[in-house]
Protein backbone atom coordinates (compact mmCIF):
# COMPACT_ATOMS: atom_id res chain seq x y z
CA UNK A 1 0.00 0.00 0.00
CA UNK A 2 1.42 3.73 -0.86
CA UNK A 3 1.42 5.92 1.97
CA UNK A 4 -1.42 8.91 2.73
CA UNK A 5 -2.43 11.11 5.47
CA UNK A 6 -5.25 9.34 7.87
CA UNK A 7 -7.94 12.04 9.44
CA UNK A 8 -11.26 11.47 11.41
CA UNK A 9 -13.88 14.19 10.95
CA UNK A 10 -16.66 14.15 13.09
CA UNK A 11 -19.40 15.67 10.76
CA UNK A 12 -20.04 15.56 7.20
CA UNK A 13 -19.41 18.96 6.69
CA UNK A 14 -15.79 18.45 8.29
CA UNK A 15 -15.37 15.67 5.94
CA UNK A 16 -16.37 17.61 2.74
CA UNK A 17 -13.73 20.04 3.61
CA UNK A 18 -11.06 17.64 4.16
CA UNK A 19 -12.05 16.01 0.79
CA UNK A 20 -11.89 19.87 -0.72
CA UNK A 21 -8.59 20.00 0.83
CA UNK A 22 -7.39 16.73 -0.90
CA UNK A 23 -8.15 16.68 -4.27
CA UNK A 24 -6.40 13.11 -4.51
CA UNK A 25 -8.04 11.74 -0.85
CA UNK A 26 -11.08 9.37 -0.94
CA UNK A 27 -13.63 8.46 1.78
CA UNK A 28 -13.10 5.33 3.88
CA UNK A 29 -16.43 3.75 4.91
CA UNK A 30 -15.76 0.27 6.23
CA UNK A 31 -12.72 0.18 3.76
CA UNK A 32 -13.51 -3.58 3.05
CA UNK A 33 -13.05 -2.75 -1.06
CA UNK A 34 -11.25 0.71 -0.84
CA UNK A 35 -8.32 -1.38 1.59
CA UNK A 36 -7.69 -4.50 -0.62
CA UNK A 37 -7.63 -2.33 -3.74
CA UNK A 38 -4.96 0.31 -1.85
CA UNK A 39 -3.05 -3.11 -1.26
CA UNK A 40 -2.65 -3.85 -4.54
CA UNK A 41 -1.57 -0.82 -5.55
CA UNK A 42 -4.47 -0.30 -7.76
CA UNK A 43 -5.76 2.65 -5.67
CA UNK A 44 -3.28 5.54 -4.49
CA UNK A 45 -5.04 8.21 -2.40
CA UNK A 46 -3.61 10.57 -1.31
CA UNK A 47 -5.58 11.26 2.10
CA UNK A 48 -7.70 8.81 3.36
CA UNK A 49 -11.24 10.49 5.35
CA UNK A 50 -12.49 8.03 7.83
CA UNK A 51 -16.12 8.74 8.43
CA UNK A 52 -16.71 6.42 11.34
CA UNK A 53 -16.68 9.32 13.99
CA UNK A 54 -19.18 11.21 12.05
CA UNK A 55 -22.70 11.62 13.67
CA UNK A 56 -25.57 10.64 12.74
CA UNK A 57 -24.75 8.83 9.85
CA UNK A 58 -25.81 5.33 11.58
CA UNK A 59 -28.79 3.28 11.89
CA UNK A 60 -32.24 2.34 10.65
CA UNK A 61 -35.45 3.69 10.75
CA UNK A 62 -38.72 3.77 9.83
CA UNK A 63 -40.23 7.00 8.11
CA UNK A 64 -43.74 7.10 6.79
CA UNK A 65 -43.62 4.74 4.40
CA UNK A 66 -39.54 4.38 3.70
CA UNK A 67 -36.86 3.00 5.22
CA UNK A 68 -33.88 5.18 5.90
CA UNK A 69 -30.82 3.29 6.17
CA UNK A 70 -27.65 5.95 7.32
CA UNK A 71 -24.95 5.21 5.33
CA UNK A 72 -22.04 4.10 7.67
CA UNK A 73 -24.74 1.45 8.97
CA UNK A 74 -22.90 -1.98 8.69
CA UNK A 75 -24.22 -4.75 6.78
CA UNK A 76 -24.73 -6.98 9.43
CA UNK A 77 -26.67 -4.31 11.36
CA UNK A 78 -28.88 -3.75 8.67
CA UNK A 79 -29.14 -7.40 8.29
CA UNK A 80 -30.39 -7.94 12.45
CA UNK A 81 -32.94 -4.78 12.02
CA UNK A 82 -35.71 -6.01 13.81
CA UNK A 83 -37.34 -2.54 11.90
CA UNK A 84 -36.30 -3.66 8.57
CA UNK A 85 -37.10 -7.29 8.88
CA UNK A 86 -40.82 -6.36 10.04
CA UNK A 87 -41.28 -4.47 7.08
CA UNK A 88 -39.54 -5.70 4.27
CA UNK A 89 -37.67 -8.47 4.97
CA UNK A 90 -36.80 -8.90 1.44
CA UNK A 91 -34.03 -5.28 1.66
CA UNK A 92 -32.82 -6.92 5.03
CA UNK A 93 -31.34 -10.64 2.93
CA UNK A 94 -29.42 -8.44 0.87
CA UNK A 95 -26.56 -7.17 3.59
CA UNK A 96 -27.07 -10.12 4.77
CA UNK A 97 -25.81 -12.41 1.75
CA UNK A 98 -22.60 -10.09 1.40
CA UNK A 99 -19.03 -11.65 1.91
CA UNK A 100 -18.68 -13.46 5.25
CA UNK A 101 -19.71 -12.53 8.42
CA UNK A 102 -16.32 -10.50 9.46
CA UNK A 103 -17.14 -8.63 6.15
CA UNK A 104 -20.37 -7.96 6.91
CA UNK A 105 -19.35 -6.61 10.55
CA UNK A 106 -17.23 -3.98 9.15
CA UNK A 107 -18.56 -3.01 5.65
CA UNK A 108 -21.20 -0.52 4.86
CA UNK A 109 -23.94 0.33 2.81
CA UNK A 110 -22.72 3.64 1.79
CA UNK A 111 -19.42 2.83 0.93
CA UNK A 112 -20.83 -0.56 -1.34
CA UNK A 113 -23.40 2.07 -3.02
CA UNK A 114 -20.34 4.75 -3.60
CA UNK A 115 -18.12 1.89 -4.77
CA UNK A 116 -20.48 0.27 -6.93
CA UNK A 117 -18.92 -2.78 -7.92
CA UNK A 118 -20.56 -4.79 -11.03
CA UNK A 119 -21.02 -7.61 -9.06
CA UNK A 120 -22.17 -6.38 -5.19
CA UNK A 121 -25.38 -6.82 -4.01
CA UNK A 122 -26.73 -3.23 -2.58
CA UNK A 123 -26.53 -1.60 -5.98
CA UNK A 124 -29.57 -4.03 -7.22
CA UNK A 125 -31.32 -3.63 -4.09
CA UNK A 126 -31.60 0.09 -4.75
CA UNK A 127 -32.33 -0.14 -8.62
CA UNK A 128 -35.02 -2.76 -7.80
CA UNK A 129 -36.58 -0.67 -4.93
CA UNK A 130 -36.39 2.49 -6.88
CA UNK A 131 -34.33 4.18 -3.66
CA UNK A 132 -33.13 7.72 -3.12
CA UNK A 133 -29.45 8.21 -2.19
CA UNK A 134 -29.27 11.18 0.06
CA UNK A 135 -25.94 12.96 -0.53
CA UNK A 136 -24.38 16.14 1.28
CA UNK A 137 -26.05 18.02 -1.50
CA UNK A 138 -28.80 16.41 -2.82
CA UNK A 139 -31.25 13.88 -3.06
CA UNK A 140 -30.60 10.84 -6.63
CA UNK A 141 -33.13 8.90 -7.80
CA UNK A 142 -31.30 5.33 -8.04
CA UNK A 143 -32.27 4.85 -12.14
CA UNK A 144 -30.07 7.92 -12.12
CA UNK A 145 -27.26 6.98 -9.31
CA UNK A 146 -25.65 4.05 -11.47
CA UNK A 147 -23.79 5.19 -14.41
CA UNK A 148 -21.50 2.59 -15.01
CA UNK A 149 -18.99 -0.17 -13.75
CA UNK A 150 -17.42 1.06 -10.50
CA UNK A 151 -19.44 5.03 -11.60
CA UNK A 152 -21.89 6.72 -10.09
CA UNK A 153 -23.20 10.19 -10.61
CA UNK A 154 -21.26 11.12 -7.41
CA UNK A 155 -19.46 14.17 -8.00
CA UNK A 156 -16.08 15.67 -6.34
CA UNK A 157 -16.59 16.21 -2.80
CA UNK A 158 -20.32 14.67 -2.59
CA UNK A 159 -20.57 12.08 0.17
CA UNK A 160 -23.56 9.80 0.25
CA UNK A 161 -25.09 10.32 3.94
CA UNK A 162 -28.31 8.01 3.68
CA UNK A 163 -30.40 5.89 1.64
CA UNK A 164 -34.05 5.82 1.84
CA UNK A 165 -35.93 2.63 0.44
CA UNK A 166 -39.72 2.99 -0.10
CA UNK A 167 -41.21 0.05 1.52
CA UNK A 168 -42.43 -2.57 -1.33
CA UNK A 169 -45.27 -4.98 -0.54
CA UNK A 170 -43.54 -7.47 -2.29
CA UNK A 171 -40.04 -7.35 -2.49
CA UNK A 172 -37.17 -10.14 -2.55
CA UNK A 173 -33.59 -11.26 -3.79
CA UNK A 174 -32.13 -14.21 -5.63
CA UNK A 175 -28.01 -14.48 -5.66
CA UNK A 176 -26.14 -17.06 -7.54
CA UNK A 177 -23.02 -16.76 -4.82
CA UNK A 178 -19.60 -16.79 -6.13
CA UNK A 179 -18.50 -19.27 -3.66
CA UNK A 180 -14.72 -17.95 -3.29
CA UNK A 181 -15.34 -14.33 -2.87
CA UNK A 182 -19.17 -13.92 -1.75
CA UNK A 183 -19.87 -11.77 -4.76
CA UNK A 184 -22.90 -12.49 -7.03
CA UNK A 185 -22.07 -13.69 -9.82
CA UNK A 186 -25.61 -12.83 -11.03
CA UNK A 187 -28.32 -10.86 -8.32
CA UNK A 188 -31.83 -10.50 -8.99
CA UNK A 189 -33.65 -7.76 -6.73
CA UNK A 190 -37.83 -7.61 -8.01
CA UNK A 191 -40.30 -5.48 -6.41
CA UNK A 192 -43.92 -4.33 -6.02
CA UNK A 193 -45.22 -1.01 -4.86
CA UNK A 194 -48.40 -0.51 -6.15
CA UNK A 195 -47.96 -0.41 -10.21
CA UNK A 196 -44.64 -0.16 -9.81
CA UNK A 197 -42.65 -3.01 -10.99
CA UNK A 198 -39.20 -3.23 -10.56
CA UNK A 199 -36.55 -5.75 -11.66
CA UNK A 200 -32.95 -4.99 -10.97
CA UNK A 201 -29.92 -7.45 -12.24
CA UNK A 202 -26.51 -7.27 -10.73
CA UNK A 203 -23.54 -9.14 -11.48
CA UNK A 204 -24.31 -10.03 -15.14
CA UNK A 205 -24.20 -6.79 -17.16
CA UNK A 206 -20.85 -5.64 -18.84
CA UNK A 207 -22.26 -1.76 -17.60
CA UNK A 208 -22.90 -2.75 -14.23
CA UNK A 209 -26.48 -2.92 -12.64
CA UNK A 210 -29.57 -2.80 -14.92
CA UNK A 211 -33.08 -2.90 -14.94
CA UNK A 212 -34.96 -6.04 -17.20
CA UNK A 213 -37.87 -3.64 -18.72
CA UNK A 214 -39.64 -6.70 -20.83
CA UNK A 215 -39.61 -8.96 -17.22
CA UNK A 216 -41.24 -5.43 -15.82
CA UNK A 217 -43.46 -5.05 -18.65
CA UNK A 218 -44.47 -8.73 -18.45
CA UNK A 219 -45.32 -8.84 -14.84
CA UNK A 220 -47.50 -6.13 -14.96
CA UNK A 221 -50.22 -8.14 -15.43
CA UNK A 222 -50.11 -10.55 -12.84
CA UNK A 223 -46.22 -10.32 -10.67
CA UNK A 224 -45.53 -13.56 -10.56
CA UNK A 225 -43.11 -16.33 -12.09
CA UNK A 226 -45.38 -17.64 -14.33
CA UNK A 227 -45.89 -14.21 -15.98
CA UNK A 228 -41.92 -14.49 -17.29
CA UNK A 229 -41.97 -17.95 -17.46
CA UNK A 230 -39.81 -18.91 -20.70
CA UNK A 231 -38.48 -15.55 -21.27
CA UNK A 232 -35.03 -14.67 -21.94
CA UNK A 233 -32.75 -12.31 -22.15
CA UNK A 234 -29.83 -11.81 -24.75
CA UNK A 235 -26.92 -12.30 -24.11
CA UNK A 236 -25.09 -9.14 -25.63
CA UNK A 237 -23.63 -6.79 -22.95
CA UNK A 238 -23.24 -9.29 -20.13
CA UNK A 239 -20.18 -10.26 -18.50
CA UNK A 240 -17.79 -12.54 -19.29
CA UNK A 241 -14.80 -13.86 -17.31
CA UNK A 242 -13.14 -17.03 -16.05
CA UNK A 243 -16.41 -17.40 -13.80
CA UNK A 244 -19.05 -17.81 -16.43
CA UNK A 245 -20.03 -16.98 -20.19
CA UNK A 246 -22.13 -14.18 -21.00
CA UNK A 247 -24.87 -17.02 -22.30
CA UNK A 248 -24.85 -18.62 -18.58
CA UNK A 249 -25.09 -15.15 -16.86
CA UNK A 250 -28.31 -14.26 -19.36
CA UNK A 251 -29.35 -17.98 -18.10
CA UNK A 252 -29.14 -16.85 -14.73
CA UNK A 253 -31.11 -13.36 -14.80
CA UNK A 254 -34.15 -15.23 -15.92
CA UNK A 255 -33.81 -18.16 -14.05
CA UNK A 256 -32.93 -16.11 -10.37
CA UNK A 257 -35.68 -13.55 -11.15
CA UNK A 258 -38.20 -16.02 -11.50
CA UNK A 259 -36.91 -17.70 -7.88
CA UNK A 260 -37.05 -14.06 -6.28
CA UNK A 261 -40.69 -13.50 -8.15
CA UNK A 262 -41.67 -17.11 -6.25
CA UNK A 263 -39.83 -15.98 -2.83
CA UNK A 264 -41.58 -12.22 -3.26
CA UNK A 265 -45.07 -14.04 -3.46
CA UNK A 266 -44.25 -16.14 -0.38
CA UNK B 1 3.94 8.89 11.46
CA UNK B 2 0.78 9.30 13.50
CA UNK B 3 0.62 8.42 16.93
CA UNK B 4 -1.96 5.96 17.58
CA UNK B 5 -3.57 4.39 21.35
CA UNK B 6 -6.12 1.57 21.87
CA UNK B 7 -7.05 -1.08 24.65
CA UNK B 8 -5.47 -4.71 23.45
CA UNK B 9 -6.43 -7.34 26.12
CA UNK B 10 -7.40 -5.10 28.64
CA UNK B 11 -3.99 -3.43 28.40
CA UNK B 12 -3.44 0.38 26.86
CA UNK B 13 -1.30 0.44 24.20
CA UNK B 14 -0.08 3.11 22.04
CA UNK B 15 2.22 3.45 18.69
CA UNK B 16 3.65 5.99 16.58
CA UNK B 17 3.40 4.32 12.50
CA UNK B 18 2.69 4.85 9.19
CA UNK B 19 -0.85 5.30 8.33
CA UNK B 20 -0.85 2.41 6.13
CA UNK B 21 0.04 0.44 9.25
CA UNK B 22 -2.37 -2.35 8.74
CA UNK B 23 -4.06 -3.55 12.40
CA UNK B 24 -2.94 -6.77 11.67
CA UNK B 25 0.66 -5.42 11.53
CA UNK B 26 0.66 -3.06 14.91
CA UNK B 27 -0.63 -6.37 16.60
CA UNK B 28 2.68 -8.79 15.38
CA UNK B 29 5.54 -5.77 14.51
CA UNK B 30 4.83 -3.37 16.88
CA UNK B 31 3.39 -5.31 20.10
CA UNK B 32 4.83 -8.34 19.17
CA UNK B 33 1.16 -10.14 19.51
CA UNK B 34 2.34 -13.07 16.52
CA UNK B 35 -0.59 -15.68 17.70
CA UNK B 36 -2.76 -13.54 14.72
CA UNK B 37 -1.84 -14.62 11.79
CA UNK B 38 -1.69 -13.47 8.05
CA UNK B 39 -2.53 -15.95 5.74
CA UNK B 40 -4.13 -14.96 2.44
CA UNK B 41 -3.80 -10.68 3.19
CA UNK B 42 -7.19 -10.36 1.08
CA UNK B 43 -9.59 -10.38 3.82
CA UNK B 44 -10.69 -14.04 2.44
CA UNK B 45 -8.89 -16.71 4.89
CA UNK B 46 -9.43 -15.68 7.94
CA UNK B 47 -6.27 -16.23 9.78
CA UNK B 48 -6.42 -12.53 11.13
CA UNK B 49 -9.03 -12.30 12.86
CA UNK B 50 -9.33 -10.20 16.02
CA UNK B 51 -12.19 -8.64 18.24
CA UNK B 52 -12.60 -4.71 17.86
CA UNK B 53 -15.14 -3.74 20.40
CA UNK B 54 -15.85 -7.25 21.05
CA UNK B 55 -16.81 -7.89 17.27
CA UNK B 56 -15.01 -10.44 14.86
CA UNK B 57 -13.05 -8.47 12.23
CA UNK B 58 -10.63 -9.19 9.95
CA UNK B 59 -7.23 -7.22 11.06
CA UNK B 60 -5.25 -7.52 7.78
CA UNK B 61 -8.45 -4.98 6.11
CA UNK B 62 -8.09 -2.75 9.00
CA UNK B 63 -5.90 0.07 9.83
CA UNK B 64 -4.11 0.54 12.80
CA UNK B 65 -6.25 4.16 12.53
CA UNK B 66 -9.09 3.11 12.51
CA UNK B 67 -8.86 1.49 15.78
CA UNK B 68 -7.92 4.40 18.03
CA UNK B 69 -9.82 4.44 21.29
CA UNK B 70 -10.81 0.78 20.53
CA UNK B 71 -10.97 -2.41 22.69
CA UNK B 72 -9.39 -4.82 21.00
CA UNK B 73 -9.04 -8.46 21.87
CA UNK B 74 -6.58 -11.20 20.24
CA UNK B 75 -6.38 -14.75 20.94
CA UNK B 76 -3.57 -14.21 23.30
CA UNK B 77 -6.12 -12.46 25.41
CA UNK B 78 -8.49 -15.27 26.07
CA UNK B 79 -6.85 -17.65 28.38
CA UNK B 80 -7.06 -16.94 32.17
CA UNK B 81 -3.50 -15.37 33.99
CA UNK B 82 -2.65 -18.26 35.41
CA UNK B 83 -2.74 -20.05 31.93
CA UNK B 84 -5.97 -21.90 32.19
CA UNK B 85 -7.55 -22.30 28.69
CA UNK B 86 -10.82 -20.65 27.38
CA UNK B 87 -13.47 -22.68 26.95
CA UNK B 88 -13.55 -22.41 23.54
CA UNK B 89 -9.68 -23.41 23.57
CA UNK B 90 -9.67 -25.82 25.50
CA UNK B 91 -12.40 -27.36 23.02
CA UNK B 92 -10.75 -27.09 20.36
CA UNK B 93 -7.57 -29.09 22.32
CA UNK B 94 -9.99 -31.79 23.13
CA UNK B 95 -12.17 -32.38 19.74
CA UNK B 96 -8.56 -31.91 17.41
CA UNK B 97 -9.47 -28.83 16.01
CA UNK B 98 -6.84 -28.12 14.08
CA UNK B 99 -3.77 -30.14 12.10
CA UNK B 100 -1.01 -27.20 11.55
CA UNK B 101 -2.81 -24.54 13.95
CA UNK B 102 -2.09 -21.70 11.49
CA UNK B 103 -5.79 -20.96 10.86
CA UNK B 104 -6.90 -21.92 14.50
CA UNK B 105 -6.49 -18.66 16.34
CA UNK B 106 -8.42 -16.93 13.96
CA UNK B 107 -11.20 -19.74 14.21
CA UNK B 108 -11.16 -19.77 17.89
CA UNK B 109 -11.82 -15.90 17.71
CA UNK B 110 -14.86 -16.56 14.91
CA UNK B 111 -16.19 -19.01 16.92
CA UNK B 112 -16.81 -16.68 19.54
CA UNK B 113 -18.53 -14.53 17.84
CA UNK B 114 -20.26 -17.06 16.34
CA UNK B 115 -21.36 -17.55 20.18
CA UNK B 116 -22.27 -13.91 20.37
CA UNK B 117 -24.52 -14.15 17.50
CA UNK B 118 -25.84 -17.27 17.57
CA UNK B 119 -26.12 -17.88 21.38
CA UNK B 120 -24.78 -21.14 23.40
CA UNK B 121 -26.51 -24.07 21.28
CA UNK B 122 -25.07 -24.40 18.19
CA UNK B 123 -26.63 -27.01 15.03
CA UNK B 124 -24.17 -28.24 12.77
CA UNK B 125 -25.26 -26.40 9.64
CA UNK B 126 -25.37 -22.62 11.20
CA UNK B 127 -21.34 -23.28 12.56
CA UNK B 128 -20.60 -24.91 8.85
CA UNK B 129 -22.82 -21.77 7.33
CA UNK B 130 -21.09 -19.25 9.76
CA UNK B 131 -17.55 -20.40 8.94
CA UNK B 132 -17.86 -18.83 6.08
CA UNK B 133 -15.24 -16.78 6.40
CA UNK B 134 -12.32 -18.98 7.56
CA UNK B 135 -10.36 -21.33 5.87
CA UNK B 136 -8.57 -24.25 7.00
CA UNK B 137 -6.05 -26.08 4.49
CA UNK B 138 -5.73 -29.18 7.13
CA UNK B 139 -8.20 -30.81 8.75
CA UNK B 140 -11.62 -30.74 6.45
CA UNK B 141 -13.63 -29.00 9.03
CA UNK B 142 -15.16 -31.87 10.69
CA UNK B 143 -12.93 -31.33 14.32
CA UNK B 144 -13.90 -27.91 14.19
CA UNK B 145 -17.13 -28.07 13.75
CA UNK B 146 -17.29 -30.36 16.57
CA UNK B 147 -15.27 -28.14 19.04
CA UNK B 148 -16.86 -25.21 17.94
CA UNK B 149 -20.52 -26.54 19.20
CA UNK B 150 -19.14 -28.53 22.57
CA UNK B 151 -16.62 -25.13 23.48
CA UNK B 152 -19.82 -22.63 23.09
CA UNK B 153 -21.65 -25.72 25.17
CA UNK B 154 -18.74 -24.97 27.75
CA UNK B 155 -19.36 -21.45 27.45
CA UNK B 156 -22.40 -21.59 29.22
CA UNK B 157 -21.40 -23.67 32.35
Amino acid sequence: MYNFTFHRPTTVRQAAGLLARNPDGKLLAGGHSLLPVMKQRLAQPSALVDLSLVEGMTGVELKGRSVVIGAMTRHADVANSQVLKDVMPGLAAVPGSIGDPQVRNRGTIGGSIANNDPNADYPAACLGLGATIITNKRRIAADDFFTGMFSTALEEGEIIVKVSFPVAKKAAYEKFKHPASGFALVGVFVSKRGPDIRVAVTGAGSNGVFRVKSFEEALKKRFSPKSIEGMSIPATGMNADIHASPEYRAHLVAVLARRALAKAND
Amino acid sequence: MAAVSMTVNGKAVTGDVEPRTLLVQFLRENLRLTGTHVGCDTSQCGACIVHIDGIAAKACTTLALQCEGAKITTIEGLAEPGGKLHPMQEAFREHHGLQCGYCTPGMIMSALDIVRRNGNNLDEHTIRDQLDGNICRCTGYHNIVKAIEAGAKAMAK
